[in-house]
């Protein structure tokens, strides 16, 4: 690995390695090997919007003693489907999870960027950045990545994570300018999502147990399927139901596939009775 | 005009490797011992905050004995290394024999040329697998030579009485709880007598196999540490 040799071509470690200084992963890597920041490439003029696949809908919502966030399957091109089985919500740390819309391969870079730059934080801090620092982490990623953003390919995360100060889970949304937004309660982003958002307002309430919460944002996930076509419902014949994770005191978890798809087919079956989702009160 | 003295390069390189051996004996010391279900360390660290035993990576740590600001330097240039090359391949590219390389070099490169002082630090890189047959131990010394370690090693100030403990009373196969009692133990023995070494002052960490995360590196608080060494 060219990055690893010295100058001398011997294979000590470069001064730049030993050299202390900054705790930022990016930073360094802007140092090392430049190359590698999605940030740093330049692209021939026009739209590159219709090259490559999109990811769609992520929701998060709160509930006492944690977050859960979840994302469909769907990741499409134009009018194909380009991918059914896309995962878009991963584990940012121990306690924080990340979800992604826009363009697929430049967001799923973004993420192991992010990954590693909290990991990295952690090593050689000793200590895990603060949930603000974290989110803060994440929208000056999101700003390097704005002239592409201009060109069609933009990356527009949803970051929801617990904080273990506040003792309370926490939402950030990003616009593609790394503007960074703390949302309360709930939140959705995705071409789904003014579908979702709107099932959210209506199912959301402030004691939702776990089990409960999860019901919610696979109920909201439901009803952007509905009506986004780039948004992927259940797959029952397949079997594949929305990655979920669930954020607490205790660290991250991913819901594991029988528990999800148990939730699921319970929204399923309510479905074939009200195929709109359950009644909200009027009053 | 002056003429320099002729030192032979034997002479050089004997002061130089006296150098640094006496800086590392100053210092206590650091014990790492195969248990079970990974790879344990113990240290005699009176700071809380400082560390002797760091995480580099999913599977790999490190310790070191020596000077503080040399040995951070390295723990750091490694951290680097192993991040930037999970990034820029994948995770299960990052190995502890990379890493040692990397060390050996650079620690090699150091003490014998002329121009830099050497390093006054060793090293332990611990690599833990999926069994502990496939568990790899490396010590690297501050002129860049690479050992293989297999059960337990010590290095620091009291290696060698610290080392002949554990020779003596150790057994393949521990538990985490067995392991870290022989390690406390071995490192208050000395040939003129044992003492005990107050909780506050030991550093514990391990890596461990049977965690179902990918990182498997761990850190023991004082009160864990206090009610396990009650246990023996």
């Amino acid at each position: 690995m060219s990055q690893a040799r010295g100058s001398s071509g011997d294979a000590r470690l470069p001064d730049v390695f030993l050299t202390p200084g900054t705790s930022s992963f990016s930073d360094f890597l802007g140092a090392v090997s430049p190359e590698l920041l999605p940030a740093r490439r330049t692209l021939p003029q026009g739209t590159a919007a219709e090259l490559a696949p999109h990811a769609t809908t992520i929701v998060a919502a709160t509930f006492p003693g944690g977050v859960v966030m979840a994302g469909d399957r769907r990741a499409t091109m134009g009018n194909i489907i380009a991918q059914r089985d896309i995962e878009k919500v991963f584990p940012a740390d121990e306690y924080s999870a990340v979800g992604i819309a826009g363009t697929a391969g430049l967001a799923v870079e973004m993420v192991r960027l992010f990954q590693t730059e909290l990991e990295h934080y952690e090593k050689i801090e000793g200590s895990t950045l603060s949930m603000d620092g974290k989110a803060n982490r994440l929208s000056a990623l999101i700003r390097g990545n704005l002239g592409l953003a201009m060109q069609g390919l933009a990356v527009v995360p949803l970051f929801a994570g617990y904080d273990l100060t506040a003792d309370q889970g926490r939402i950030f949304s990003y616009d593609v300018t790394g503007g960074r937004y703390e949302e309360t309660a709930f939140h959705s982003v995705g071409s789904g999502s003014m579908f979702a958002k709107g099932a959210l307002k209506k199912l959301y309430r402030e004691d939702l147990s776990e089990l409960d919460c999860v019901t919610v944002v696979i109920q909201a996930l439901y009803d952007a399927a509905d009506d986004d076509s780039a948004t992927g419902g259940p797959d029952l014949t397949r079997r594949i139901f929305p990655v979920v994770s669930v954020i607490t005191a205790d660290g991250h978890r991913r819901m594991t596939e029988s528990d999800v798809a148990e939730i699921a087919d319970r929204v399923i079956g309510g479905r074939m009775q009200r195929p709109d989702g359950p009644h909200a009160a009027l009053n | 005009m002056s003429m320099p003295f002729y030192v032979s390069p034997e002479q050089l390189m004997k002061d130089r490797a006296d150098f640094a051996r006496k800086g590392i004996a100053r210092g206590r010391s650091v014990v790492v011992v195969q248990y079970a279900d990974g790879v344990l360390f113990v240290s005699e660290n009176a700071s809380q905050a400082l560390h002797k035993v760091s995480e580099i990576y999913d599977r790999i740590a490190f310790a070191a004995v020596g000077r503080y600001n040399e040995f951070e330097n390295l723990r750091i240039a490694g951290v680097r290394l192993a991040d930037l090359r999970g990034y820029s391949y994948d995770r299960r590219d990052v190995t502890g024999r990379g890493l040692a390389n990397a060390y050996a070099q650079t620690l090699g490169t150091i003490f014998s040329s002329g121009g830099e002082k050497p390093y006054e630090v060793e090293i332990f890189v611990a690599e833990v697998g999926d069994t502990s047959e496939e568990d790899q131990i490396y010590r690297l010394t501050y002129d860049g030579q690479v050992a293989d370690e297999h059960g337990f090693a010590a290095m620091g100030g009291d290696a060698e009485s610290v080392a002949t403990y554990l020779k003596e009373h150790y057994r393949p196969e521990l538990t985490r709880d067995e392991a870290i009692r022989l390690a406390v133990q071995a490192l208050g023995h000395s040939e003129s007598g044992d003492r005990t070494i107050p909780v506050t002052e030991l550093e514990v960490a391990w890596l461990d196999r049977t965690r179902p995360q990918q990182r498997k590196f761990r850190r023991l608080d004082s009160d864990s540490l206090s009610g396990i060494l009650a246990g023996s």
